[in-house]
């Protein structure tokens, strides 16, 4: 301990005085080193720019080391820990401007051996400033807006079946109105208390509390009791309810870094809800839904894909290929002449673990399609 | 299952144990910085225990064969879901580097589980945080699918390379095999002092393959039921009985060379170093056999219940006397107990190196435990060893044990030699 601390010492004031005989030092932004020994801890510029910085820390000394960046009163900003003798590991932060500082922590005991980093330049520009972003934003709006143009059609269709008493007509008009929700399902789960009562299933509203509502509820008269008594007053709920969403979600559109959070929402839908037959229980259409969360990431993928092409041309290639691999396992389910789409309890289990796997190897690819749209900012 | 005995409660810390363990890893490899170490620093403040130590990753043959085997097991096997040659090539390098990470108590990727950008996934998945290396050996075997498909047409252009030795195991009598638990084109064994451990490692491992592949089935263990090595006590399966007395032990050179590792001569040139490993789930009729008395219970078995010695009599390490009889000129160790049927003397002299671990899938609702052994051995010729021993032991008229047990799986899989420290594993298939 002695010797870290003394070290310490060292370090500070060479830090210091390095500043002191060379105020005109350069600023350095982006990518940084740290060379870390037992008793050593060199950043490789002292003066950052704001913004992400990468800093690559090597650990040259005998003992497993960690590096901190601590802002005033040690709040840590960022952390890389367990880093073995030889090894190499890299830490990203995004630093405001501000007086930080740089510790190594050989042993990863005591305070560890500090170096002062101040950070000078204005903070990054918020996301949605970007133009490019902006871009993306408003070709995914425009989508949102076509998909929810023809969702109040089809829901308005499917609403008058149930008030007839349109029984087939019914049955057969849910799978196809619940197409344009779920391609734009990220826009409904913003707006928090509507899309419970809109696409929430029995058991989630027993717990709640709360009445159960929507289309699930529907759903289960249709197919369990086939037929619509009663069904009237949640028919108009639910149009109500759908006109409403749309409207909020184009007054409030999504931001490009949303749209990518999106993107991989759907995917995570398709794995928690469709791939289990969960989400459509009753009427077992939830291969319909799976195409359309599908074609609604796919859409979302499709606005961002110029600044994805910039920012990692690999990630794009791979997306487009898992893309079209999860579209040729599921295709095969789908009637070509009707449109319609097996029953998932016509599936064999066989069946559903390819589908699964196709979802998987997608949504892997997708998870870093956010990072990629934050780091083009 | 409880983690409490290899972490908690010690009063060790991971980062001291790190600490200890980064100097274990460089007294055991990298000359270099060791020197450097041993000539510059003061002796290491806390003495961690031996369990949570990393074992080396790199060698000759694979770690999590001959290493002493290690208290918790999580067995995988994974199907390949893309048929590109250069996936499959892929898969196994990036496999390679995360278990070599992982094996030496670090976080998976370059940025691990907590330094990377925040809107991008972890690249590590975290629950290994603050937990000590604990022993940690991850072990690759391909079954015989990765080479040619059901039909016999070649997958990957591996077909060249399928070792004559990992052709199917023949069915035996009393076999109620689950194919959806059998099999795979790829197993991976993890075994670890922590279940922690063991499960982060396939748990990541399995994310990285998302794409190429995926896993078939997965299966717990807990305390290992076999020895392998003469520093072990023998420990004791669900049955009650102590297991592996009579194991190829590690110190045992010869027969390690005899019946674990494939030779020059055994081929293919891939495999030289490696070793066949054969999984097969082995369900335990837990409470039939619980009310079955005890000199039944070590008759069936052939060996003492406390203190493991055969019936023939002496201590557990005392040699067995086949022919020896009682009063009444009955044989003492039954005709068709276990220990008979499996021991060499009746196997045209067959040993095998068990790495076997106790399981149980919780309970089957008739007030049943769902438990048993997980059967892991590794051998040099599955023919002349596994299928051999399991011949003579199979079938109600032949072992006693088997009205207590049925296997449910099978797995057969070529495990390739060790690898280099830029090496991946199974290169030698590619080159």
């Amino acid at each position: 301990m002695k010797s870290s601390l003394a070290a310490l010492g060292v370090i500070a004031a060479l830090g210091l005085s390095a500043c002191a005989s060379d105020p005109s030092e350069s600023t350095a932004s982006g990518d940084l080193t740290v060379a870390a020994t037992d008793s050593d801890c060199k950043v490789s510029a002292t003066k950052l720019e704001a913004g992400p910085s990468t800093f690559t820390v090597t650990n040259k000394g005998s003992k497993v080391t960690e590096f901190y960046v601590y802002a005033d009163g040690d709040r840590i900003m960022g952390e890389v820990e367990n880093v073995g003798p030889g090894l190499t590991r890299k830490l990203v932060v995004d630093l405001p401007k501000g007086t930080y500082e740089g510790a190594c922590k050989p042993g990863m005991i005591g305070d560890g051996i500090r170096q002062t980093l101040s950070v000078t330049g204005e903070a990054a520009k918020p996301l949605s400033d970007s133009e490019e972003l902006k871009a993306a934003a408003e070709s995914y709006a425009r989508y949102v807006k076509s998909q929810s143009d023809t969702l109040i059609v089809k829901t308005t269709e499917f609403v008058d079946a149930v008030k007839a008493g349109d029984v087939d007509k019914a049955k057969t008009l849910f799978p196809i109105a619940r197409t344009y929700w779920e391609r734009i399902e990220p826009v409904a789960e913003k707006f928090g208390d509507l899309d419970p009562i809109t696409d929430g299933r029995e058991p989630d509203a027993k717990a709640a509390g709360i009445e159960f509502t929507g289309w699930h509820r529907i759903e289960k008269q249709l197919w369990v009791e086939n037929n619509t008594t009663g069904m009237d007053k949640y028919a108009d709920q639910l149009l109500d309810n759908v006109k409403k969403i749309v409207q909020l979600g184009q007054d409030t559109p999504l931001t490009a870094l949303e749209l990518a959070q999106g993107s991989k929402g759907l995917l995570d839908e398709v794995a928690t809800g469709k791939i289990t037959g969960e989400e459509d229980e009753f009427s077992h259409t939830d291969l319909w839904d799976f195409k359309a969360n599908i074609e609604g990431s796919q859409a979302a993928i499709s606005s961002l894909r110029p600044v994805l092409v910039e920012q990692d041309p690999a990630l794009v290639k791979d997306l487009d290929a898992k893309f079209a691999a999860l579209d040729t396992e599921l295709n095969q389910h789908q009637d070509k002449a009707t449109g319609e789409w097996a029953f998932y309890d016509e599936l064999s289990k066989d069946q559903i673990k390819a589908l699964s796997d196709a979802v998987a190897a997608l949504s892997e690819p997708i998870s870093k399609v956010a990072a990629a749209i934050a780091q083009s900012a | 299952m409880s983690t409490e005995d290899s972490t908690t409660g010690s009063g060790l810390s991971r980062r001291k144990l790190l600490g200890a363990a980064g100097i274990g890893a460089i007294a055991a490899g990298a000359a270099g910085v060791g020197a450097g170490y041993a000539a510059g620093d003061k002796p290491a403040p806390v003495v961690p225990d031996k369990d949570a130590l990393p074992i080396p990753f790199e060698g000759k043959h694979q770690a999590g064969i001959v290493t002493p085997a290690q208290d918790r097991l999580y067995f995988a096997t994974f199907d390949m879901t893309s048929d590109e040659r250069d996936d499959l090539i892929s898969l196994l390098k990036d496999w390679t580097k995360a278990s070599r990470q992982m094996s030496q108590g670090n976080d998976v990727g370059d940025f691990g589980a907590v330094a990377g950008a925040p809107y991008s996934p972890p690249e590590d998945t975290g629950e290994a945080l603050g937990l000590p290396p604990s022993g940690l050996t991850i072990t690759i075997g391909f079954g015989r699918s990765l080479f040619v498909d059901a039909k016999g047409k070649t997958r990957f252009g591996l077909d060249g390379q399928l070792p004559d030795r990992l052709k199917p195991i023949p069915g035996f009598s009393g076999d109620r095999l689950d194919p959806a638990i059998s099999d795979g084109d790829i197993a991976i064994q993890a075994c670890a002092n922590d279940p922690q451990i063991a499960v982060h490692a396939i748990r990541n491992l399995a994310r990285i393959a998302f794409g190429r592949a995926s896993v078939r089935y997965s299966q717990m263990g807990f305390g290992r039921t076999s020895s392998t090595s003469t520093a072990q006590v023998t420990p004791r399966n669900l049955f009650g009985f102590k297991d592996g007395t009579a194991n190829v032990k590690v110190e045992d050179k010869t027969d390690v060379e005899d019946f674990v590792w494939v030779h020059q001569e055994d081929g293919p040139a891939w495999l030289v170093g490696g070793s066949y490993l054969v999984s097969r789930k082995i369900d335990m009729r837990i409470e039939t056999w619980d009310r079955e008395p005890l000199n039944g219970q070590e008759a069936i078995i052939g060996r003492t219940k406390g203190s493991g010695g055969p019936m023939s009599g002496g201590d557990e390490f005392a040699p067995i006397d086949f022919d020896a009889k009682d009063d009444a000129g009955q044989p003492l160790i039954d005709m068709k107990s276990h220990v008979r049927l499996a021991h060499p003397d009746f196997n045209r002299g067959a040993k095998l190196l068990r790495r076997g671990y106790n399981f149980v899938d919780g309970s089957n609702g008739l007030g049943q435990l769902s438990a048993g052994l997980f059967f892991i051995a590794y051998q040099r010729d599955p023919e002349k060893q596994f299928v051999q021993i399991q011949g003579s032991l199979a079938g109600l008229q032949n072992d006693l044990l088997n009205e207590y047990i049925v296997h449910v799986s099978s797995g057969l899989f070529a495990c390739p030699p060790g690898v280099t420290t830029t090496g991946f594993w199974g290169e030698g298939l590619f080159a």
